[in-house]
Protein backbone atom coordinates (compact mmCIF):
# COMPACT_ATOMS: atom_id res chain seq x y z
CA UNK A 1 0.00 0.00 0.00
CA UNK A 2 1.38 3.34 -0.89
CA UNK A 3 0.61 5.81 1.86
CA UNK A 4 -2.65 4.19 2.35
CA UNK A 5 -4.34 5.76 -0.28
CA UNK A 6 -4.25 3.57 -2.45
CA UNK A 7 -6.38 -0.18 -1.38
CA UNK A 8 -4.53 -2.76 -0.13
CA UNK A 9 -3.88 -5.57 -2.58
CA UNK A 10 -5.49 -7.94 -0.24
CA UNK A 11 -8.94 -6.69 -0.56
CA UNK A 12 -8.78 -6.69 -4.31
CA UNK A 13 -9.16 -10.42 -4.54
CA UNK A 14 -12.14 -10.32 -3.45
CA UNK A 15 -15.87 -8.85 -5.03
CA UNK A 16 -16.42 -5.56 -2.89
CA UNK A 17 -20.42 -4.68 -1.88
CA UNK A 18 -21.19 -2.52 -4.62
CA UNK A 19 -21.07 1.01 -3.57
CA UNK A 20 -24.61 1.87 -4.44
CA UNK A 21 -27.17 -0.82 -2.88
CA UNK A 22 -29.42 -1.95 -5.64
CA UNK A 23 -32.51 -0.10 -6.62
CA UNK A 24 -35.64 -2.01 -6.28
CA UNK A 25 -34.21 -3.95 -3.28
CA UNK A 26 -36.19 -4.07 -0.04
CA UNK A 27 -34.70 -5.33 2.88
CA UNK A 28 -37.55 -6.58 5.34
CA UNK A 29 -35.77 -6.88 8.88
CA UNK A 30 -36.12 -6.38 12.53
CA UNK A 31 -34.48 -5.48 15.86
CA UNK A 32 -36.22 -9.01 17.09
CA UNK A 33 -37.67 -12.30 16.17
CA UNK A 34 -40.98 -13.14 15.69
CA UNK A 35 -42.30 -9.83 14.47
CA UNK A 36 -43.90 -10.44 11.32
CA UNK A 37 -41.17 -10.33 9.22
CA UNK A 38 -42.18 -13.12 7.39
CA UNK A 39 -46.02 -12.79 7.21
CA UNK A 40 -45.33 -9.15 6.11
CA UNK A 41 -42.68 -9.81 3.30
CA UNK A 42 -45.43 -12.60 1.63
CA UNK A 43 -48.55 -10.77 2.00
CA UNK A 44 -46.87 -7.12 1.14
CA UNK A 45 -45.81 -9.32 -1.95
CA UNK A 46 -49.37 -9.84 -2.87
CA UNK A 47 -50.66 -6.94 -1.93
CA UNK A 48 -47.47 -5.70 -4.86
CA UNK A 49 -48.48 -8.08 -7.35
CA UNK A 50 -52.30 -7.46 -7.41
CA UNK A 51 -51.32 -4.11 -8.26
CA UNK A 52 -49.83 -5.15 -11.18
CA UNK A 53 -45.65 -5.37 -10.33
CA UNK A 54 -43.93 -8.21 -10.41
CA UNK A 55 -42.31 -9.21 -7.20
CA UNK A 56 -40.02 -12.07 -5.99
CA UNK A 57 -39.80 -12.63 -2.33
CA UNK A 58 -36.23 -13.90 -1.42
CA UNK A 59 -35.79 -15.89 1.81
CA UNK A 60 -32.59 -14.15 2.91
CA UNK A 61 -33.00 -15.42 6.70
CA UNK A 62 -30.12 -18.31 6.47
CA UNK A 63 -29.88 -19.84 9.64
CA UNK A 64 -34.02 -19.70 10.69
CA UNK A 65 -35.61 -19.68 7.28
CA UNK A 66 -39.43 -19.85 7.36
CA UNK A 67 -41.04 -18.55 4.41
CA UNK A 68 -41.76 -22.13 3.32
CA UNK A 69 -44.28 -22.65 6.42
CA UNK A 70 -45.93 -19.25 6.02
CA UNK A 71 -46.50 -20.20 2.47
CA UNK A 72 -46.77 -23.54 2.97
CA UNK A 73 -44.85 -24.82 0.09
CA UNK A 74 -42.29 -27.89 0.06
CA UNK A 75 -39.94 -26.93 -3.05
CA UNK A 76 -37.58 -29.49 -4.81
CA UNK A 77 -35.50 -27.13 -5.50
CA UNK A 78 -34.31 -23.83 -3.03
CA UNK A 79 -31.55 -21.45 -2.54
CA UNK A 80 -29.66 -24.06 -0.83
CA UNK A 81 -29.04 -25.88 -3.62
CA UNK A 82 -28.45 -22.74 -6.04
CA UNK A 83 -25.37 -22.54 -3.22
CA UNK A 84 -23.86 -25.73 -3.41
CA UNK A 85 -24.10 -25.49 -7.15
CA UNK A 86 -26.52 -28.50 -7.86
CA UNK A 87 -29.12 -26.12 -9.29
CA UNK A 88 -29.74 -22.89 -11.46
CA UNK A 89 -31.23 -20.00 -10.15
CA UNK A 90 -33.76 -20.22 -12.56
CA UNK A 91 -35.00 -23.64 -10.94
CA UNK A 92 -35.26 -22.65 -7.75
CA UNK A 93 -37.67 -19.59 -8.43
CA UNK A 94 -41.22 -20.56 -7.63
CA UNK A 95 -44.60 -19.36 -8.56
CA UNK A 96 -46.08 -18.67 -4.90
CA UNK A 97 -50.15 -18.17 -3.78
CA UNK A 98 -50.67 -14.53 -4.54
CA UNK A 99 -49.29 -14.37 -7.77
CA UNK A 100 -45.75 -13.86 -7.06
CA UNK A 101 -42.51 -15.15 -7.27
CA UNK A 102 -40.37 -16.29 -4.00
CA UNK A 103 -37.17 -17.63 -3.63
CA UNK A 104 -36.78 -20.31 -0.60
CA UNK A 105 -33.73 -20.99 1.37
CA UNK A 106 -34.36 -24.36 2.06
CA UNK A 107 -33.43 -26.19 5.23
CA UNK A 108 -29.74 -27.00 4.63
CA UNK A 109 -29.21 -23.37 4.30
CA UNK A 110 -28.38 -22.79 7.79
CA UNK A 111 -24.93 -23.92 7.13
CA UNK A 112 -24.48 -20.34 5.29
CA UNK A 113 -25.84 -18.66 7.92
CA UNK A 114 -22.12 -17.68 8.63
CA UNK A 115 -21.01 -14.62 6.75
CA UNK A 116 -18.36 -16.12 4.21
CA UNK A 117 -16.38 -14.87 1.02
CA UNK A 118 -17.98 -17.58 -0.47
CA UNK A 119 -21.89 -16.89 0.82
CA UNK A 120 -21.22 -13.49 0.16
CA UNK A 121 -20.24 -13.46 -3.75
CA UNK A 122 -22.91 -16.16 -4.41
CA UNK A 123 -25.48 -13.78 -2.58
CA UNK A 124 -24.30 -10.89 -4.82
CA UNK A 125 -24.53 -12.91 -8.10
CA UNK A 126 -28.21 -14.05 -7.31
CA UNK A 127 -29.24 -10.86 -6.23
CA UNK A 128 -27.68 -8.68 -9.27
CA UNK A 129 -29.14 -11.51 -11.42
CA UNK A 130 -32.72 -11.18 -9.73
CA UNK A 131 -33.22 -7.46 -9.68
CA UNK A 132 -33.52 -6.70 -13.61
CA UNK A 133 -36.25 -9.21 -13.74
CA UNK A 134 -38.32 -7.71 -11.47
CA UNK A 135 -39.89 -4.76 -10.53
CA UNK A 136 -39.95 -5.33 -6.53
CA UNK A 137 -37.22 -7.87 -4.65
CA UNK A 138 -38.66 -8.38 -1.15
CA UNK A 139 -35.96 -9.52 1.08
CA UNK A 140 -37.26 -11.35 4.11
CA UNK A 141 -33.73 -11.00 6.28
CA UNK A 142 -32.82 -12.54 9.94
CA UNK A 143 -33.47 -10.44 13.10
CA UNK A 144 -31.03 -8.23 14.45
CA UNK A 145 -27.00 -7.52 13.75
CA UNK A 146 -25.40 -10.81 12.70
CA UNK A 147 -23.03 -10.59 9.75
CA UNK A 148 -25.13 -12.00 7.04
CA UNK A 149 -28.22 -9.72 8.10
CA UNK A 150 -26.00 -6.64 7.93
CA UNK A 151 -24.43 -7.80 4.55
CA UNK A 152 -28.30 -8.43 3.35
CA UNK A 153 -29.58 -4.81 4.39
CA UNK A 154 -26.72 -3.19 2.78
CA UNK A 155 -27.80 -4.93 -0.73
CA UNK A 156 -31.33 -2.94 -0.45
CA UNK A 157 -31.96 1.04 -1.43
CA UNK A 158 -34.36 0.97 1.53
CA UNK A 159 -34.61 -1.05 4.53
CA UNK A 160 -38.26 -1.87 6.23
CA UNK A 161 -38.01 -2.17 9.78
CA UNK A 162 -40.71 -4.10 11.29
CA UNK A 163 -41.47 -3.74 14.93
CA UNK A 164 -43.74 -4.26 17.78
CA UNK A 165 -45.58 -1.55 20.02
CA UNK A 166 -43.74 -3.62 22.88
CA UNK A 167 -40.71 -2.65 25.03
CA UNK A 168 -38.31 -5.42 23.91
CA UNK A 169 -39.40 -5.21 20.01
CA UNK A 170 -38.75 -1.33 20.24
CA UNK A 171 -35.62 -1.10 22.24
CA UNK A 172 -34.09 -3.93 19.91
CA UNK A 173 -35.26 -2.29 16.88
CA UNK A 174 -33.92 0.95 17.78
CA UNK A 175 -30.49 -0.60 18.54
CA UNK A 176 -30.54 -2.37 15.37
CA UNK A 177 -31.55 1.02 13.43
CA UNK A 178 -28.73 2.22 15.52
CA UNK A 179 -26.35 -0.35 14.10
CA UNK A 180 -27.75 0.67 10.42
CA UNK A 181 -27.06 4.17 10.64
CA UNK A 182 -23.65 3.52 12.22
CA UNK A 183 -22.14 0.91 9.53
CA UNK A 184 -24.02 1.89 6.80
CA UNK A 185 -24.39 5.20 6.46
CA UNK A 186 -28.55 4.42 5.94
CA UNK A 187 -30.07 8.07 6.74
CA UNK A 188 -33.95 6.67 5.80
CA UNK A 189 -35.28 3.51 7.38
CA UNK A 190 -38.99 2.78 6.83
CA UNK A 191 -40.69 1.51 9.82
CA UNK A 192 -43.71 -0.86 10.19
CA UNK A 193 -45.87 -1.50 13.39
CA UNK A 194 -47.14 -5.08 13.44
CA UNK A 195 -49.98 -5.98 15.91
CA UNK A 196 -50.95 -2.27 16.84
CA UNK A 197 -53.66 -1.98 18.90
CA UNK A 198 -54.85 0.86 18.86
CA UNK A 199 -55.23 3.26 15.58
CA UNK A 200 -52.30 5.92 15.66
CA UNK A 201 -50.07 4.49 17.84
CA UNK A 202 -47.88 3.55 15.13
CA UNK A 203 -47.22 7.48 14.25
CA UNK A 204 -47.07 7.46 17.53
CA UNK A 205 -43.84 5.54 17.88
CA UNK A 206 -42.58 6.29 15.03
CA UNK A 207 -42.51 10.04 16.28
CA UNK A 208 -41.02 8.85 19.82
CA UNK A 209 -38.15 6.55 18.11
CA UNK A 210 -37.26 9.52 15.75
CA UNK A 211 -37.23 11.94 18.74
CA UNK A 212 -34.84 9.22 20.91
CA UNK A 213 -32.32 8.97 17.70
CA UNK A 214 -32.31 12.62 17.58
CA UNK A 215 -31.01 12.83 20.74
CA UNK A 216 -28.63 9.90 21.00
CA UNK A 217 -27.88 8.95 17.60
CA UNK A 218 -27.76 11.53 14.77
CA UNK A 219 -26.22 14.14 17.37
CA UNK A 220 -24.43 15.60 13.53
CA UNK A 221 -26.85 18.07 12.18
CA UNK A 222 -24.83 17.68 8.83
CA UNK A 223 -26.42 13.61 9.03
CA UNK A 224 -30.05 13.79 10.24
CA UNK A 225 -31.95 10.14 10.41
CA UNK A 226 -35.50 10.60 8.61
CA UNK A 227 -37.89 7.39 10.17
CA UNK A 228 -40.36 7.25 7.75
CA UNK A 229 -43.76 5.93 9.28
CA UNK A 230 -44.91 3.34 6.66
CA UNK A 231 -47.52 2.61 8.38
CA UNK A 232 -49.05 0.43 10.92
CA UNK A 233 -50.94 -3.42 10.71
CA UNK A 234 -53.61 -3.46 13.60
CA UNK A 235 -54.07 -6.63 15.69
CA UNK A 236 -56.37 -8.78 13.91
CA UNK A 237 -57.53 -12.27 14.99
CA UNK A 238 -57.36 -13.36 10.99
CA UNK A 239 -53.88 -13.14 11.19
CA UNK A 240 -53.73 -15.87 13.46
CA UNK A 241 -56.04 -17.69 11.71
CA UNK A 242 -54.10 -17.43 8.48
CA UNK A 243 -51.09 -18.25 10.18
CA UNK A 244 -52.11 -21.68 11.92
CA UNK A 245 -54.11 -22.75 8.09
CA UNK A 246 -50.92 -21.93 6.68
CA UNK A 247 -52.61 -19.74 3.97
CA UNK A 248 -51.62 -16.31 2.58
CA UNK A 249 -54.49 -13.32 4.43
CA UNK A 250 -53.85 -11.54 1.19
CA UNK A 251 -55.31 -14.11 -0.52
CA UNK A 252 -57.96 -15.94 1.80
CA UNK A 253 -59.48 -12.89 3.34
CA UNK A 254 -57.86 -9.19 2.06
CA UNK A 255 -60.67 -7.19 3.49
CA UNK A 256 -59.43 -8.06 6.77
CA UNK A 257 -58.31 -4.78 9.12
CA UNK A 258 -54.99 -6.28 9.02
CA UNK A 259 -55.88 -7.37 5.06
CA UNK A 260 -56.60 -3.48 4.09
CA UNK A 261 -53.64 -2.17 6.44
CA UNK A 262 -51.27 -4.27 4.01
CA UNK A 263 -53.02 -3.00 0.95
CA UNK A 264 -52.44 0.44 1.97
CA UNK A 265 -48.68 -0.28 2.99
CA UNK A 266 -48.38 -1.55 -0.68
CA UNK A 267 -50.02 1.88 -2.22
CA UNK A 268 -48.10 4.07 0.44
CA UNK A 269 -44.45 2.09 -1.16
CA UNK A 270 -45.88 2.65 -4.72
CA UNK A 271 -46.04 6.30 -3.67
CA UNK A 272 -42.69 6.65 -2.36
CA UNK A 273 -39.95 3.90 -3.48
CA UNK A 274 -41.37 1.52 -5.83
CA UNK A 275 -41.07 3.11 -9.24
CA UNK A 276 -44.55 3.00 -11.20
CA UNK A 277 -44.88 -0.09 -13.31
CA UNK A 278 -44.56 1.03 -16.93
CA UNK B 1 16.80 -7.43 17.19
CA UNK B 2 14.28 -9.84 19.22
CA UNK B 3 12.48 -12.38 17.11
CA UNK B 4 8.82 -13.16 17.58
CA UNK B 5 9.22 -17.60 16.51
CA UNK B 6 5.74 -19.28 15.77
CA UNK B 7 4.69 -21.00 18.52
CA UNK B 8 3.53 -24.33 16.81
CA UNK B 9 -0.20 -23.03 17.83
CA UNK B 10 -1.60 -24.79 14.48
CA UNK B 11 -1.26 -28.53 16.24
CA UNK B 12 -3.00 -27.51 19.29
CA UNK B 13 -5.91 -26.48 17.30
CA UNK B 14 -8.91 -28.50 18.54
CA UNK B 15 -11.85 -28.74 17.24
CA UNK B 16 -15.37 -29.13 19.22
CA UNK B 17 -17.75 -31.80 17.90
CA UNK B 18 -19.88 -29.60 15.53
CA UNK B 19 -16.92 -27.82 14.09
CA UNK B 20 -15.99 -31.49 13.05
CA UNK B 21 -17.69 -30.46 9.79
CA UNK B 22 -15.32 -28.72 8.32
CA UNK B 23 -11.58 -29.25 9.62
CA UNK B 24 -9.35 -27.61 7.87
CA UNK B 25 -6.44 -28.88 7.89
CA UNK B 26 -4.78 -32.44 9.06
CA UNK B 27 -1.51 -32.43 11.23
CA UNK B 28 -1.90 -35.55 12.27
CA UNK B 29 -0.86 -37.67 9.60
CA UNK B 30 1.22 -40.97 10.92
CA UNK B 31 3.90 -41.64 8.70
CA UNK B 32 3.73 -45.51 7.74
CA UNK B 33 7.54 -45.21 7.72
CA UNK B 34 9.84 -46.37 10.14
CA UNK B 35 12.16 -43.30 10.39
CA UNK B 36 14.98 -45.77 11.39
CA UNK B 37 14.87 -46.44 7.80
CA UNK B 38 15.30 -42.97 6.36
CA UNK B 39 19.02 -42.80 5.47
CA UNK B 40 20.33 -38.87 5.77
CA UNK B 41 22.08 -39.50 2.28
CA UNK B 42 19.38 -40.36 0.55
CA UNK B 43 17.64 -37.14 1.49
CA UNK B 44 18.31 -33.45 -0.75
CA UNK B 45 18.79 -31.73 2.53
CA UNK B 46 21.23 -29.34 1.04
CA UNK B 47 18.35 -26.49 -0.10
CA UNK B 48 16.96 -26.43 3.47
CA UNK B 49 20.56 -26.23 5.26
CA UNK B 50 21.07 -23.16 2.76
CA UNK B 51 18.19 -21.75 3.68
CA UNK B 52 18.98 -22.40 7.16
CA UNK B 53 22.61 -21.34 7.04
CA UNK B 54 21.56 -18.07 5.59
CA UNK B 55 19.71 -17.20 8.64
CA UNK B 56 22.72 -18.07 10.57
CA UNK B 57 21.70 -21.45 12.14
CA UNK B 58 23.34 -24.55 13.11
CA UNK B 59 23.20 -26.91 10.30
CA UNK B 60 25.65 -29.69 11.38
CA UNK B 61 24.54 -33.02 12.85
CA UNK B 62 25.61 -32.72 16.50
CA UNK B 63 27.68 -35.21 18.05
CA UNK B 64 24.57 -38.03 19.74
CA UNK B 65 22.23 -35.99 17.87
CA UNK B 66 19.65 -39.10 16.28
CA UNK B 67 18.78 -38.52 12.26
CA UNK B 68 15.20 -38.07 13.42
CA UNK B 69 16.02 -35.27 16.15
CA UNK B 70 18.32 -33.40 13.71
CA UNK B 71 15.27 -33.65 11.04
CA UNK B 72 12.91 -32.39 13.22
CA UNK B 73 15.41 -29.49 14.00
CA UNK B 74 15.92 -28.24 10.40
CA UNK B 75 12.15 -28.96 10.24
CA UNK B 76 11.16 -26.73 12.68
CA UNK B 77 14.07 -23.90 11.58
CA UNK B 78 12.11 -23.96 8.25
CA UNK B 79 8.68 -23.75 9.87
CA UNK B 80 10.33 -20.51 11.62
CA UNK B 81 11.75 -19.30 8.58
CA UNK B 82 8.84 -19.91 6.68
CA UNK B 83 6.51 -17.66 9.27
CA UNK B 84 9.18 -14.60 9.68
CA UNK B 85 9.93 -11.64 8.26
CA UNK B 86 13.35 -12.18 7.36
CA UNK B 87 14.04 -7.52 7.36
CA UNK B 88 12.69 -6.80 10.67
CA UNK B 89 12.29 -10.21 12.79
CA UNK B 90 8.19 -9.62 13.03
CA UNK B 91 6.08 -12.73 11.93
CA UNK B 92 5.03 -12.16 8.45
CA UNK B 93 1.93 -12.44 6.47
CA UNK B 94 1.05 -15.96 6.59
CA UNK B 95 1.39 -16.28 9.98
CA UNK B 96 -0.36 -12.83 10.60
CA UNK B 97 -3.13 -14.53 8.45
CA UNK B 98 -3.10 -17.82 10.46
CA UNK B 99 -3.09 -15.92 13.80
CA UNK B 100 -6.36 -13.64 12.35
CA UNK B 101 -8.10 -17.23 11.41
CA UNK B 102 -7.40 -18.66 14.71
CA UNK B 103 -8.77 -15.41 16.66
CA UNK B 104 -12.28 -15.53 14.36
CA UNK B 105 -12.73 -19.05 15.93
CA UNK B 106 -12.00 -17.71 19.34
CA UNK B 107 -14.57 -14.23 18.79
CA UNK B 108 -17.35 -16.67 17.60
CA UNK B 109 -17.02 -19.04 20.55
CA UNK B 110 -16.31 -16.81 23.02
CA UNK B 111 -17.85 -13.12 22.28
CA UNK B 112 -13.86 -12.08 23.36
CA UNK B 113 -12.74 -8.56 21.99
CA UNK B 114 -10.12 -8.75 19.83
CA UNK B 115 -8.51 -5.58 17.95
CA UNK B 116 -6.88 -5.36 14.93
CA UNK B 117 -4.78 -2.61 13.98
CA UNK B 118 -3.02 -1.44 10.37
CA UNK B 119 -0.21 0.38 10.63
CA UNK B 120 1.10 2.51 7.95
CA UNK B 121 4.55 4.67 8.29
CA UNK B 122 3.37 8.04 6.73
CA UNK B 123 5.33 9.32 3.51
CA UNK B 124 7.83 6.46 3.64
CA UNK B 125 8.83 6.66 0.54
CA UNK B 126 10.55 9.96 0.58
CA UNK B 127 12.54 8.27 3.25
CA UNK B 128 13.52 6.05 0.95
CA UNK B 129 14.18 8.70 -1.92
CA UNK B 130 15.72 11.15 0.07
CA UNK B 131 17.90 8.83 2.34
CA UNK B 132 18.39 5.57 0.13
CA UNK B 133 16.97 2.16 0.72
CA UNK B 134 19.39 1.39 3.36
CA UNK B 135 18.06 3.99 5.80
CA UNK B 136 14.69 2.80 4.96
CA UNK B 137 15.45 -0.48 5.97
CA UNK B 138 16.28 0.97 9.48
CA UNK B 139 13.08 2.33 9.78
CA UNK B 140 11.51 -0.68 9.39
CA UNK B 141 14.01 -2.19 11.55
CA UNK B 142 13.38 0.39 14.65
CA UNK B 143 9.66 1.08 13.77
CA UNK B 144 9.16 -2.94 14.36
CA UNK B 145 11.24 -3.45 17.55
CA UNK B 146 9.40 -0.22 18.98
CA UNK B 147 6.09 -1.64 18.04
CA UNK B 148 7.23 -5.06 19.19
CA UNK B 149 7.94 -3.81 22.76
CA UNK B 150 4.67 -1.53 22.94
CA UNK B 151 2.75 -4.99 23.16
CA UNK B 152 1.78 -7.64 25.21
CA UNK B 153 2.75 -11.02 24.79
CA UNK B 154 -0.60 -12.25 24.13
CA UNK B 155 -0.77 -9.91 21.20
CA UNK B 156 0.38 -10.51 17.54
CA UNK B 157 2.44 -8.15 15.74
CA UNK B 158 3.27 -8.65 11.72
CA UNK B 159 4.82 -6.84 9.25
CA UNK B 160 1.93 -6.89 7.09
CA UNK B 161 3.86 -5.44 3.65
CA UNK B 162 6.34 -3.00 2.29
CA UNK B 163 5.99 -0.08 5.49
CA UNK B 164 2.29 -1.30 7.07
CA UNK B 165 2.53 -3.36 9.97
CA UNK B 166 -0.42 -5.48 11.49
CA UNK B 167 -1.27 -5.87 15.20
CA UNK B 168 -3.94 -8.46 16.91
CA UNK B 169 -4.86 -7.53 20.47
CA UNK B 170 -6.95 -10.33 21.89
CA UNK B 171 -8.94 -9.54 25.43
CA UNK B 172 -8.68 -6.08 24.22
CA UNK B 173 -12.60 -4.18 25.09
CA UNK B 174 -13.81 -1.68 22.95
CA UNK B 175 -13.61 1.18 26.05
CA UNK B 176 -9.41 0.51 25.82
CA UNK B 177 -8.92 0.29 22.33
CA UNK B 178 -8.36 3.62 20.98
CA UNK B 179 -6.02 4.23 24.08
CA UNK B 180 -3.22 1.44 23.56
CA UNK B 181 -3.65 2.41 19.55
CA UNK B 182 -3.10 6.20 20.58
CA UNK B 183 -0.02 5.41 23.09
CA UNK B 184 1.35 3.40 19.89
CA UNK B 185 1.16 6.04 17.59
CA UNK B 186 2.81 8.56 20.07
CA UNK B 187 5.84 5.76 21.13
CA UNK B 188 6.60 5.98 17.20
CA UNK B 189 6.65 9.57 16.53
CA UNK B 190 8.84 10.45 19.68
CA UNK B 191 11.42 7.46 18.62
CA UNK B 192 14.42 8.63 17.32
CA UNK B 193 15.69 6.36 14.39
CA UNK B 194 19.49 6.65 13.99
CA UNK B 195 19.73 5.61 10.19
CA UNK B 196 23.72 6.77 10.26
CA UNK B 197 25.84 8.31 12.65
CA UNK B 198 25.37 12.30 11.70
CA UNK B 199 21.51 11.42 10.96
CA UNK B 200 18.66 10.76 13.45
CA UNK B 201 14.94 10.65 11.57
CA UNK B 202 11.63 10.92 12.88
CA UNK B 203 8.95 8.98 11.56
CA UNK B 204 5.12 9.08 12.19
CA UNK B 205 2.47 6.26 11.64
CA UNK B 206 -1.35 6.46 10.76
CA UNK B 207 -3.24 3.11 12.59
CA UNK B 208 -6.62 2.02 11.19
CA UNK B 209 -8.84 -0.70 13.24
CA UNK B 210 -11.21 -2.45 13.50
CA UNK B 211 -12.95 -5.34 16.09
CA UNK B 212 -13.91 -8.90 15.14
CA UNK B 213 -18.46 -8.81 15.15
CA UNK B 214 -18.51 -10.91 18.32
CA UNK B 215 -20.90 -14.52 18.01
CA UNK B 216 -20.45 -14.51 14.49
CA UNK B 217 -18.10 -15.97 12.44
CA UNK B 218 -16.96 -13.53 9.90
CA UNK B 219 -13.90 -13.84 7.70
CA UNK B 220 -10.54 -12.46 7.58
CA UNK B 221 -10.58 -10.77 4.35
CA UNK B 222 -13.74 -8.69 5.94
CA UNK B 223 -11.89 -8.18 8.99
CA UNK B 224 -8.82 -6.94 7.30
CA UNK B 225 -11.27 -4.83 4.88
CA UNK B 226 -13.02 -2.83 7.20
CA UNK B 227 -9.20 -2.01 9.30
CA UNK B 228 -8.26 -0.84 6.23
CA UNK B 229 -10.85 1.41 5.73
CA UNK B 230 -9.94 3.06 8.95
CA UNK B 231 -6.56 3.20 7.86
CA UNK B 232 -7.89 4.86 4.47
CA UNK B 233 -9.41 7.04 6.94
CA UNK B 234 -6.65 8.01 9.05
CA UNK B 235 -4.11 9.06 6.04
CA UNK B 236 -6.96 10.64 4.01
CA UNK B 237 -7.57 12.47 7.51
CA UNK B 238 -3.86 13.91 7.65
CA UNK B 239 -2.04 11.37 9.03
CA UNK B 240 -0.34 10.51 12.08
CA UNK B 241 -3.55 9.45 14.12
CA UNK B 242 -6.11 6.68 14.80
CA UNK B 243 -9.10 5.59 12.97
CA UNK B 244 -11.01 2.98 14.68
CA UNK B 245 -14.54 1.74 13.33
CA UNK B 246 -16.94 1.94 16.33
CA UNK B 247 -17.83 -1.49 17.43
CA UNK B 248 -21.34 -1.92 16.87
CA UNK B 249 -23.44 -0.46 19.80
CA UNK B 250 -26.12 -2.66 20.88
CA UNK B 251 -26.28 -1.29 24.50
CA UNK B 252 -29.10 0.77 24.82
CA UNK B 253 -29.09 3.22 27.79
CA UNK B 254 -31.50 3.14 30.61
CA UNK B 255 -32.14 6.75 29.55
CA UNK B 256 -32.93 5.72 26.21
CA UNK B 257 -35.09 3.05 27.21
CA UNK B 258 -36.87 5.41 29.46
CA UNK B 259 -37.54 7.36 26.99
CA UNK B 260 -38.48 4.78 24.03
CA UNK B 261 -40.84 3.50 26.44
CA UNK B 262 -42.95 6.67 27.61
CA UNK B 263 -45.27 6.24 25.29
CA UNK B 264 -45.82 2.80 25.34
CA UNK B 265 -46.59 3.13 29.14
CA UNK B 266 -49.20 6.27 27.89
CA UNK B 267 -50.73 4.67 25.32
CA UNK B 268 -51.31 1.91 27.26
CA UNK B 269 -53.01 3.83 29.94
CA UNK B 270 -55.11 5.59 27.41
CA UNK B 271 -56.17 2.22 25.87
CA UNK B 272 -57.50 1.38 29.30
CA UNK B 273 -59.21 4.89 29.56
CA UNK B 274 -60.96 5.43 26.41
CA UNK B 275 -61.93 1.52 26.10
CA UNK B 276 -65.64 2.59 25.96
CA UNK B 277 -65.14 5.86 23.49
CA UNK B 278 -62.52 4.22 21.25
CA UNK B 279 -64.62 0.61 20.99
CA UNK B 280 -65.60 1.20 17.48
CA UNK B 281 -62.33 1.91 16.21
CA UNK B 282 -61.62 -1.72 16.57
CA UNK B 283 -64.29 -2.61 14.28
CA UNK B 284 -63.20 -3.90 10.55
CA UNK B 285 -64.02 -0.65 8.76
CA UNK B 286 -61.46 0.95 10.71
CA UNK B 287 -58.60 0.63 8.06
CA UNK B 288 -60.72 1.46 5.60
CA UNK B 289 -61.63 5.06 7.09
CA UNK B 290 -57.99 5.60 8.09
CA UNK B 291 -57.35 5.66 4.11
CA UNK B 292 -59.86 8.00 3.00
CA UNK B 293 -58.67 9.89 5.72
Amino acid sequence: MNDGLTSATESQNTPKVPLKPLGKVLAVTSGKGGVGKTFVSANLAAALAKRGHRVLVLDADLGLANLDVVLNLHPKITLHDVFTGKAQLEDAILPAPGGFSVLLAGSGMVEYSRLTTEVRDEFLRIISSLVPRYDVVLMDTGAGISDVVLFAVSLASEVLMVATPEPTSLTDAYATIKVLVGQQQRQTIRLIINQSTRPGSGQAITKQLQQVLDRFVATDPEHPINLVHLGEIPVDPEVRQAIMRRQLMMQHTPDCPAGQAIAQLARTLEKTVIPKHA
Amino acid sequence: MPTYSAQRHMSSRSYSLSEYECPRSNFAVALPIDSSLISLQDLRLDDACALLQHDAQNIQQEVGESHADYLQRLIDGLCELSLRDPLTGLNNRRHFRSVLERSIDVVARSGESVLLLLLDIDRFKSINDNHGHLAGDQVLREVASCLARCLRPMDTIARYGGEEFAIILPNCRPVFGLAVAERIRKTIADLPIPVSPLLTLQVTISIGGAYAPEWVRSTTDLWIERADQQLYRAKSEGRDQVCLEQPRELSVSAEEKGLLFGHLIMDEANTHENTPSDAPDDAPGNAAKRENA
